[in-house]
């Protein structure tokens, strides 16, 4: 509470800025309020009634809350682009005129173009987004992520782009500009996070609209008073119409929704995603289907070798050892767990022998291990790798030991064969190393949370269709597409986009690129290639992909948050009404006070106390507003009783409490 | 038998009627629309007037051809009633003109707000080739309506939604005609008469002279119910011994008013392919109907000492209770007949009847009125609240967005505007205030009823207003007009909105349309818009003369 005071003191100048009518246009709900408020600052003049001063310094006080709400939604914002802003302010670059090999220049970074070569070595930031087209280099990226941990950017592949306001710290690199000065990342990470380039969503402009209905029936039944009143002789005050008014229309949500609209930006930044617009965060909250990558995501980035099993007849320990042997030269994850498999189980682990050559892995061979001294020369790879290689060496792979891989494919593993050649004898496999895909923890759990949501997963793979169903099973996925290509991709979510289901993937290699563009949701990991980045909807700057069902349910949050407080604030006119109406029309009707349900203390006071609880009301919701109200994924069924429950009977009866308690406090003003 | 046993055993019955008739004639009626072939007497009907019945029509089309339908209806009544002396049968009935326009609108939009007594108003030629037409026609526009909102939901990225032509002729043809005969065949066994007779004078016990019409009463009493129509063959509707003799046809009666809206929604769960959506929707109806007759039939009772209640304006032949029940359903089906007299009613009880017509009629509501009244309020419902389960608003897979929103928003509104713009202008305009009866709140009842009667095209009338003077008669006129075409065109508009969009296929993450949960939620609504917007209205009214 007083840290929201703090706040709230801190926001108030940005707040008082935002009384500007021609501001509060866009907000109708509270411009009528402004409106009202200006109308009764003029009547009070005349009237000069304690009662109509006091009116009036409530509803000016319910825009300042209004605008407190924004002001603190976007203050949030402000603090982070503040930050960003400092990375790029000094920045100048050594160009290289006439492309790689030209001369250097050092221009402001400001002046670089898209195709610009910059060279940047240890020390130096990068005066642009771009692509690295020579050279590794270490790169802090603290800037942007917040990860202090530097990461490895190399020309070629997928981990080629680099960020303008990151600085290198190791090696030099040669970089070609990708963007224009201005609407670079950090740029754009500026403006989403300031709010400047925050546009309405879809279901933001279509709750405005209900609000602005909304506003103009209670102007009519508000309007209309004095002439149903005609009849009984005198019509009510204008100040006590004008507080009906005011009381009546959504202005709670009328208040809040900006304010819920920038804090569910801000949610998405502080788990270190950026969205590209506020309509994808929304989308994100709709999405049916998640595409999933099943390594990294779904399963530990690297298989681990299970067991191995003898093939061939052969010596156990002999096959075992060999198959470590192999394994040595093998520095690859997989490699090392083969390492570390046979270290459990045999005492005699000795290193590479003299005169022994590793052979490592190539794109042809798509084989690594070792040639012996002895001539003995060991093998290990894929099974189809093996059996060519057998051939060449006069040798085939025995059925048994495909019919030894296929069952280790369709419990979700992946078969590597070991094969070894004597010196001057025939090539024979002596064993099947089985890798194994290990599913990360909780992902079921996960899996089940999100089909409750209605929300199905399929898991993306190149492995082969019975490797990829087993670990689907294993997972809780609802659905694989196995030997994936980014043309399946797109088709799949074509397909169900077909359907009418929405669609999120993550992605971060150029290839991803057009499965980005075309997903709903598509989340590019901060890795990844700027293609990749230029076609997500939003970054992920720690470039995690189980991140995207966070995302989905920051997107519910934003939803649910915006549905909640709509109802809530239109339940709370049901006792705004118990309150008024008897104040105003007891003087024509002495038999309607006793609608009097709450025995406030008298007309004044009943219609000042909902005044009053109509703008405070707005000040104790904006933390819900800023946090989201509280998502857990449960079944839709079971989510819509409780939020009904408490914003929606919440909603009719909290006011009745918060009226009551006001005018307790309001009757022992003077004059009440 | 008492009064309230009697009252029990005709909502026992008459609920079990409904509930087993609301099956067969729901499916019928998803048949009737759907079905590829067309009658014989219908393919004479469309060679004869040039209709391509398997041609579509977009909404706009649609909408303009039953905007120009509507309006060549009202020019053709109100010629005929002008010219109705120089007709044959005329027997003395006339109607000044703005008395003419009132009753043309009145009986194109289904209201059937009488402004005139209907003996001395219409000759029997008005009576059958004016009014009944209309009677027929303009619930089969409101059923056709109905159906437009159905296709939206139901078809996936079309342009059209449907024909009117065919919607209108296939309702009257295959629906209200064969309905309407077997209704007015039970009606005239039930001693309700059918005549072409001249005047009876007798002389009454008091010695005074009174003449006795005859007329073709059965017929035009089945459609008068059946078609929520309501307006009277009599003055005194359905109080009048010829229109309702006694307590089985008063029964009947109260059965053809309710059977048609009550049956729509199972229609309507049919041709979604989902009959539990039709169960919600039915729910919704059941329920406000059920809770306002529990309050006027509690209010009647109580109204006044003595064990009969409040039999003042109530006939003998039916009592507290089915005079209640009747008042109940004419009320909320948008029917206006009459077998007592609200204005003598309780404030509560007559206030009861307000705040019926005040939802909106949709409790069940108007023939086809009412579903289409009860699948806005459902889009509004799930909009207010869907976004609560952390998804777009949607309604069996069509996304409600600003377009969507925006109609139905507006659909809803229109009446309650009209009824509020119009009692605040009537009160502020001497030469109307004075046609005020009754003095302080109920006063305000009587001319807030009427507005709200015509604004909701129910036609029932509080009496006591007199409302034959030019001023109510035209601004009645606009408010029924209004009332009635400004909502269908916006719902043409939905519905076209609607049918264009692609239906999503994966609805499981959506707020759940069929639950009784969401049945609560359409009665929240639906009393918390009515509530707040008539609040201050019923306060100076009803509740002001009540407390």
């Amino acid at each position: 509470m007083t840290s929201l005071l703090g706040t709230s003191i801190a926001a108030m100048p940005a707040a008082l800025r935002k009384l500007d009518p021609r501001h509060l246009v866009h907000t109708p709900v509270i411009f009528v309020v402004w409106v009202c408020a200006a109308l009764t600052t003029v009547l009070s003049i005349t009237d000069g009634s304690l009662f109509a001063w006091s009116v009036t310094v409530w509803l000016w006080l319910t825009i300042v809350f209004a605008n407190i709400a924004e002001a603190i939604a976007e203050g949030r914002g402000k603090a982070q682009a503040q930050s960003l802003r400092r990375t790029r302010t000094t920045a100048t670059a050594r160009r290289l005129i006439g492309g790689a090999d030209g001369a250097e220049e050092v221009v402001a970074a400001a002046d670089l173009r898209p195709g610009d070569v910059v060279v940047v070595e240890a020390g130096e930031v990068i005066p642009g987004d771009g692509d690295v087209i020579d050279g590794v280099a270490t790169v802090d990226e603290s800037a942007v992520t917040g990860e202090s941990a530097p990461v490895v950017r190399e020309a070629g592949g997928d981990r080629c782009a680099v960020t303008g306001g990151t600085s290198v710290l190791s090696d030099r690199i040669l970089v070609e500009i990708t963007s224009r000065p201005g609407e670079t990342f950090i740029d754009r990470m500026i403006s989403l996070v300031e709010g400047a380039a925050r546009q309405k969503t879809p279901n933001e402009i279509a709750l405005g609209v209900l609000l602005v209905v909304l506003t103009l029936v209670f102007l009519l039944a508000v309007g209309t008073i004095p002439l149903l009143t005609r009849i009984a002789g005198h019509p009510p005050t204008v100040i006590t119409l004008v507080a009906l008014l005011v009381c009546l229309i959504p202005t709670t949500i009328g208040a809040l929704l900006s304010a819920i609209g920038i804090a569910g930006m801000d949610r998405l930044v502080q788990h270190n995603v950026l969205a590209m617009s506020g309509r994808a965060v929304e989308a994100a909250g709709d999405v049916s289907t998640l595409l999933l990558d099943k390594t990294g995501t779904i399963t530990l980035g690297n298989r681990q070798a299970a067991r191995i099993v003898v093939v061939g007849g052969g010596d156990s320990a002999q096959t075992h050892a060999l198959a470590r042997l192999s394994s040595l030269a093998d520095l690859t994850p997989e490699g090392r767990s083969v390492v570390t498999l046979v270290d459990g189980t045999l005492q005699d682990t000795a290193d590479l022998p003299d005169g022994a050559r590793e052979v490592p892995f190539t794109a042809q061979t798509r084989m690594s291990g070792v040639d012996l001294a002895d001539g003995t020369r060991v093998r290990k790879g894929a099974s189809s790798a093996v059996a060519k290689w057998l051939r060449e060496t006069g040798g085939a792979l025995p059925d048994s030991v495909l019919a030894q891989c296929d069952s280790i494919s369709s419990d979700g593993g992946t078969p590597l064969v070991v094969a070894v050649q004597p010196p001057r004898g025939c090539a024979s496999a002596i064993g099947v190393i089985h890798l194994k895909d290990v599913v990360k923890p909780g992902m079921t759990e996960r899996f089940n949370q999100l089909r409750m949501m209605g929300i199905r997963t399929v898991m993306i793979t190149g492995d082969n269709p019975l490797t990829a169903k087993a670990i689907a099973a294993e997972a809780g996925v609802d659905d694989f597409l196995a030997e994936a290509t980014p043309e399946d991709k797109m088709r799949l979510i074509r397909q169900e986009q077909q359907g009418g289901r929405m669609v999120a993937m993550t992605g971060d290699g150029t290839n991803d690129a057009p499965a980005l563009a075309q997903a709903d949701v598509g989340v590019a990991m901060n890795t990844g290639t700027s293609a990749a980045k230029e076609a997500g909807n939003m970054v992920d700057l720690d470039s995690d992909p189980t991140k995207l069902i966070d995302i989905v349910g920051i997107g519910k949050q934003l939803l649910i948050t915006r549905g909640a407080l709509t109802t809530f604030s239109i339940a709370n006119d049901l006792a705004k009404y118990f309150a008024v109406i008897p104040a105003m029309f007891a003087p024509l009707y002495p038999g309607l006070s006793r609608l009097n349900v709450m025995q406030l203390h008298s007309p004044q006071s009943a219609i000042l106390s909902a005044v009053i609880f109509n703008a405070l009301i707005i000040i104790a919701l904006i933390p819900l507003s800023l946090k989201g109200v509280r998502y857990r994924p449960a079944g839709v069924e079971a989510l819509l009783r409780r939020n009904l429950f408490i914003f929606g009977l919440g909603g009719v009866i909290a006011p009745f409490i918060g009226i009551k308690a006001i005018d307790l406090i309001v009757q022992l003003l003077p004059g009440m | 038998m008492s009064d309230a046993s009697a009252g029990l055993l005709t909502i026992g019955l008459l609920a079990a009627a409904v509930a087993v008739v609301h099956v067969p004639l729901g499916n019928y009626l998803a048949w009737v629309f759907t079905s590829e072939r067309d009658l014989r007497v219908e393919r004479a009907i469309y060679r004869v007037t040039g209709i391509n019945s398997r041609s579509e029509q977009s909404w706009r089309t649609y909408a303009v051809a039953l905007g120009a339908f509507s309006a060549v209806s009202v020019l053709w009544l109100l010629a005929l009633v002008v010219a109705q002396p120089h007709l044959p049968l005329a027997r003395g009935a006339e109607q000044s003109l703005t008395t003419a326009v009132n009753t043309a609108v009145s009986f194109v939009t289904n209201t059937n707000w009488q402004d005139y007594a209907g003996e001395d108003g219409a000759s029997p030629v008005v009576q059958t080739i004016g009014l009944t037409i209309q009677n027929f026609v303009s619930a089969a526009v409101g059923l056709a309506v109905a159906l437009t909102v159905i296709r939206g939901l139901t078809r996936s990225g079309a342009r059209t939604i449907g024909n009117f032509w065919v919607d209108l002729t296939r309702g009257v043809v295959r629906v209200l005609l064969p309905l309407a005969f077997v209704g007015a065949l039970v009606l005239l066994a039930g001693g309700v008469i059918e005549n072409l007779n001249a005047a009876h004078t007798i002389t009454t016990i008091a010695g005074r002279h009174q003449t006795i019409q005859g007329g073709l009463v059965a017929s035009q009493e089945a459609i008068k119910e059946l078609g929520t129509n309501g307006g009277g063959y009599f003055n005194a509707n359905s109080a009048h011994p010829f229109e309702n003799p006694n307590a089985v046809t008063n029964l009947i009666e109260i059965f053809l008013m309710l059977v048609i809206p009550f049956s729509l929604p199972r229609t309507y769960g049919r041709l979604v392919g989902d009959r539990r959506q039709g169960y919600a929707v039915l729910g919704f109806m059941a329920t406000l109907w059920t809770g306002m007759l529990a309050v006027i039939t509690w209010a009647q009772v109580h109204a006044a000492s003595g064990p009969l209640g409040a039999m003042e304006g109530v006939e003998v032949r039916f009592g507290v209770w089915n005079s209640a029940l009747f008042a109940n359903s004419t009320t909320s089906t948008s029917t206006g007949a009459v077998d007592s007299l609200h204005e003598s009613y309780s404030a509560i009880g007559g206030g009861g009847a307000l705040v019926n017509m005040a939802v909106g009629e949709v409790s069940p509501g108007g023939v086809g009125s009412g579903l289409y009244g009860a699948l806005v309020l459902a889009i509004l419902a799930v909009f207010i609240a869907g976004l609560m389960v952390g998804r777009t608003p949607q309604l069996l897979g069509k996304t409600i967005g600003r377009k969507e929103i925006t109609l139905a928003a507006l659909a809803t509104v229109v009446s309650p505007a009209l009824v509020l713009i119009g009692t605040g202008t009537a009160l502020a305009v001497p030469v109307a205030r004075g046609a005020i009866l009754a003095h302080g709140p109920h006063g305000l009842t009587e001319l807030l009823y009427a507005f709200t009667s015509a604004a909701n095209n129910n036609g029932s009338a509080f009496a006591g207003l007199s409302a034959t003077q030019p001023f109510l008669n035209l601004t009645l006129a606009a408010a029924m007009a209004l009332g009635r075409f400004v909502p269908i065109a916006l719902i043409l508009a939905l519905a076209g909105s609607l049918a264009a969009q692609r239906r999503q296929g994966s609805t499981e993450g959506s707020m759940p349309t069929h639950t009784p949960l969401f049945t609560g939620l359409m009665v929240g609504v639906a009393v918390l818009v009515t509530g707040l917007t008539f609040l201050p209205a019923l306060a100076l009214g009803p509740l002001a003369e009540a407390l």
